[in-house]
């Protein structure tokens, strides 16, 4: 992935400061809850709710298997219906191979449908480098830019804002990038999204190039997909002369059929509709009709390194529809940019180690984002095992081990600071594996239990419960010497009988 | 029917009160329990936090402790739920980096014996009602291991509800996290703290005296926020209320204000 995020603060770190942020929480809190309880009715208004979630796994888990054999198949039917495709290894070459097309066509300008592949290249920072303009036009993500902001959710990247925010940063900046707000904006949604509109209209019928992402990619057919709820996306995708798409390769599908259970799961998982208002698809190029020219760029960038691992895999499976965010206690408390990634949340506390690796010291702590509760496990349509990969790639933090990288088998060790923590685990087992010394511990523990302070002033793990948890007491006698106790007086009982 | 009960490593030396209900329970329900001395820990915050290979003995030592038995009963969801879920793939990737070494084996013999304390009253002994007195208002915390993975469902609040002078009030948000985790309370504390303090919000709404939950991992860090807190609320593991009756009420026997 790209820099862009590189030198952000470990996950813990980041939380500090947005747990105790309260406008921020408030914004999360009801948000998420609201989105939960809508998306629960949708979901059970459909009484194969398993067989489709078993049959996206299904399908998704196919295609990984067989990758390969459907990228090359897609690239011919692409380039047979007109279009180019390019195969990017990494973020770099993506946004290298994008700044060329843009600079081939003399333009300067380009506008955007909300895309998580050019986030994790860093592809608008590269175009501003290369002195290219880019404008979002998703409306939340067109927030987000305006408010020099990254985005905090993967469906609604302003999730963190109110609307009185949104309509202070759209009297604020829009005039910098454009059309102005009207005088005398209010924070009433219509108005805002008025604004938004009127703003947006003028750089659709200027900008000569798109640029997008895909919700799907069919191998059959070579076309993309792209659902979406305001249209907007559908104007940078047929509007411009020069249409871009820069897509994960995990997002291909093999047939058009295959289609018809990801457009039922992806709405009512995502934002609790039945069917997505726009849903546009695009297949090369058509004369005198949309895009003149249409670039597939296919993106690695660590997907087949994730392919490599057979647990951390099925992480490919997922669709973006974000369900796993709107139900995680951890996410709506520490809020989206705590994961220092553009997919944050349960998903990207497993997607961004893999993709990454786990050497940056706020990579290695987003496996330890999660309190393994399952929440996200339950409600994912492609039944991800989200709990399982996060203890996987624990694992990898903290006792190295094999991985691929770059296509290479290796090796890793673990990440710097685990020592201690690991010396404790293996006495830990020690003690636990010799009964006579668990039980040692557990007397103990009982016979100095006064010295036991409620508050410790010690550094480290202690402390980190104690700032504002008690202790608890530890008990004079624990089970096991109450056990004892009573077994030795039963035996008694029975010798007296006699 | 020969019965263990595995009391886990966190009730052994800070709850063994929970240990004693179970017992004074399970023998007033003519059940005669067992405690293999050999137990000690499942290896769950060893295996959560990344340390799989240590998890390996532990295993080994849990299928030996309990070698012999028929049930194996526990009062704590999760680590109920670390046995069934775990052991065999801990077997399974021992396996394939070439450690086998009879733990398949292990995990196969102890996987169909281990019950939750609430599954095995409901499930096996096919009783709701255990003729538990208890007159007092209380609130249920479904710990999340013993929901999603286990998935004990109404199980113990059926037991709950049929206990007499027991007034059970509903639990805003009952099936969210309360942010223990394991390590992840101290590794994540402000995340953890975050939720501790939620929870404990919704369950003084309640107005209720008690919490109660099946997991005494969620209780030590709820219980430590409300005593931090002075709140008027109490924390109990369910099998403590259970073995509370009209003749023998509910005592705790441990010194110190921990409950
Ligand atoms: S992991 Fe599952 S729930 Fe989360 S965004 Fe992906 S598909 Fe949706």
């Amino acid at each position: 992935m790209s820099g862009t995020y590189l030198g952000l603060p470990s996950f813990p770190d980041a939380a500090h400061t947005s747990t105790h942020d309260t406008q921020l929480r408030a914004n999360l809190t009801h948000a998420t809850h609201t989105i939960r309880t809508k998306r629960a009715t949708a979901i059970n208004e459909l009484p194969d709710w398993p067989q489709l979630r078993t049959a996206g796994a299904a399908i998704k888990d196919h295609t990984l298997h067989h990758l390969d054999h459907y990228l090359l198949q897609l690239e011919t039917a692409v380039t047979n219906a007109g279009g180019t495709v390019h195969w990017a290894t990494d973020a770099d070459e993506a946004n290298r191979i994008t700044t060329h097309i843009i600079h081939t066509t003399g333009e300067t300008e380009v506008v955007k449908v909300k895309s998580m592949a050019t986030q994790e290249t860093g592809l608008n920072e590269a175009l501003h480098t290369a002195g290219i303009h880019a404008y979002e036009t998703d409306l939340a993500e067109l927030i987000v830019q305006l408010a020099h902001d990254k985005p905090s959710h993967i469906l609604v990247p302003a999730i963190h804002k109110n609307r009185t925010e949104i309509r202070d940063i759209f009297h604020n900046e829009m005039a910098h990038w454009g059309r102005p707000a009207p005088d005398h904006l209010t924070d009433n949604p219509t108005d805002l999204a008025e604004a938004a509109r009127l703003h947006l209209r003028e750089k659709f019928l200027r900008t000569k190039i798109g640029i997008s992402g895909a919700n799907f990619m069919i191998a059959e057919t070579g076309t993309l997909v792209v659902v979406e709820s305001e249209g907007n996306g559908r104007m940078c995708l047929t509007l411009p002369d020069t249409l871009i798409s820069i897509v994960g390769i995990e997002k291909i599908i093999p047939t058009f059929q295959d289609l018809e259970v990801f457009l039922q799961t992806l709405p009512r998982s995502s934002t609790a509709e039945r069917m997505n208002p726009y849903t546009t698809m695009w297949t090369g190029t058509t004369t005198h009709d949309g895009p003149k020219n249409f670039h597939l760029i296919l993106l690695d960038n660590g997907r087949t390194d994730t392919l490599a691992d057979t647990t951390g895999r099925q992480a490919l499976r997922c669709i973006r529809c974000s369900a796993c965010l709107n139900v995680c206690p951890v996410y709506e408390r520490a809020g989206g940019h705590a994961y220092g990634s553009p997919y944050p949340g349960p998903i990207g506390a497993i997607l961004t180690p893999q993709l990454r690796g786990t050497t940056t010291p706020l990579d290695a702590s987003l496996p330890y984002a999660s309190t393994l509760c399952g929440a996200c496990y339950d409600v994912c349509p492609v039944a991800i095992n989200i709990p399982e990969i996060l203890v996987h790639l624990r694992e990898r933090v903290v006792q190295g081990g094999p991985v691929t990288v770059r296509g290479t088998r290796t090796t890793i060790k673990p990440a710097k600071g685990h020592a201690a923590e690991r010396a404790a685990m293996r006495a830990g087992r020690w003690t636990l594996d010799h009964p006579t010394a668990w039980s040692a511990t557990q007397r103990m523990a009982g016979a100095t239990r006064r010295l036991h302070p409620r508050r410790l002033p010690l550094p480290g793990p202690a402390k980190a419960w104690s700032d504002a948890r008690d202790l608890p007491e530890v008990p004079a006698q624990g089970f096991r010497a109450w056990w004892q106790q009573r077994e030795k007086d039963t035996q008694r009982g029975k010798g007296e009988q006699k | 029917m020969r019965v263990a009960l595995f009391v886990t490593c966190v009730n052994d030396l800070l709850y063994p009160d929970t240990g004693r209900a179970v017992v004074t329970l399970l023998e007033r329900l003519g059940v005669e329990v067992d405690f293999p001395a050999a137990q000690t820990c499942c290896g769950q915050p060893q295996f959560n936090t990344g340390y799989r290979h240590e998890t390996e003995p532990l295993v080994r030592r849990y299928a030996d402790a309990f070698d012999g038995y028929d049930y194996v009963v526990t009062p704590s969801g999760s680590c109920a739920a670390m046995v069934r879920d775990n052991y065999p793939r801990i077997a399974e990737r021992a396996a394939a980096e070439g450690r086998d070494d009879g733990l398949a084996a292990a995990a196969a013999a102890a996987v169909p014996k281990t019950y939750e304390l609430t599954e095995f009253l409901v499930d096996v002994l096919e009783v709701t009602d255990v003729g538990a007195y208890f007159p007092h208002t209380v609130t249920y915390h479904p710990s999340c291991h013993g929901l999603r993975m286990l998935g004990l469902g109404e199980r113990p609040r059926k037991l709950l509800q049929a206990v007499k002078g027991l007034e059970l009030r509903e639990l805003d948000g009952a099936e969210e996290c309360c942010g223990f985790g394991g390590t992840f309370a101290v590794k994540n504390p402000d995340v953890s703290l975050a939720m501790g303090h939620d929870k404990v919000r919704h369950a003084l709404d309640t107005g209720a005296t008690i919490l109660c939950g099946a997991d005494n991992s969620c209780l030590v860090h709820l219980d430590g926020i409300l005593r931090r807190n002075h709140a008027p609320l109490h924390t109990l593991h369910l099998a403590e209320i259970l073995a509370s009756t009209e003749q023998h009420p509910y005592q705790p026997t441990t010194t110190g204000a921990t409950r």
